[in-house]
């Protein structure tokens, strides 16, 4: 039994239809004791499973430290969506509900590196000149 | 959440993570996490709800504006 019915993924793979370019799902995790990196890992799959553009790379936070440090990750589990680049798109926590629609969104924008926002946002993002860290709460329902 | 992606991906200075807050409780609690979504910026600047873009990008610029305020 997979974590999307064949509904998800028959939408899944109609969304995923409209990749513009690869796409990496490269999975945090951790190999003892945590449900929500088994279960993160296996929605991924399912995921990727749904479009040949997609990727998957699997660590282990403790192994892989290089890896988890090079991505700024320092807890799981935790998602990072790459398209041409690593554009900074996380997910931290399984991206199941309200998530993976924003998952599945993060997916096609980091696929053709074209945000969809005004032209007025981008005239003003050239202006900035620090790093931003966006923490966005959700809950899954 | 959608919104900070999107950000993200319009520029290399910003990361926009989405973080399920009933598993990290530490950081729910940390950033006095009561509704969703609730945006932390930069640590500095934080504020409830879903907002329409202008006024996202203004409370995230907020943040390296140097009027981090609360709201």
């Amino acid at each position: 039994m997979g974590i999307l019915n064949e509904r998800d993924r028959a939408s899944v793979t109609e969304e995923l239809g409209k990749l513009a370019g690869p796409v990496k799902l490269i999975v945090f995790s951790q190999a003892l004791g945590s449900e929500y990196c088994i279960e993160t890992e296996r929605l991924v799959r399912e995921v990727a499973e749904c479009s040949d553009k997609v990727a998957v790379e699997i660590y282990n936070l403790h192994i892989d430290r290089e890896k988890a440090a090079a991505y700024g990750v320092d807890r799981v589990p935790a998602v990072v969506v790459e398209g041409a680049r690593d554009y900074g798109i996380r997910f931290f926590g399984i991206p199941m509900g309200y998530e993976f629609t924003n998952l599945i969104d993060g997916m096609l924008v980091a696929s053709s590196g074209e945000p969809r926002l005004s032209p007025e946002t981008l005239e003003r993002l050239k202006g900035l000149t620090e790093p931003l860290h966006i923490q966005v709460f959700s809950t899954p329902t | 959440m959608r919104l900070a992606h999107h950000l993200a991906v319009a520029s290399d200075l910003i990361r926009g993570d989405c973080i399920e807050a009933t598993e990290f409780p530490d950081l729910a609690q940390r950033y006095m996490v009561m509704a969703v979504p609730k945006t932390v910026v930069n640590e500095r600047v934080s504020f409830e709800g879903a907002v329409p873009e202008a006024e996202f990008v203004d409370a995230v610029l907020r943040a390296v504006n140097g009027t981090g305020a609360d709201r």
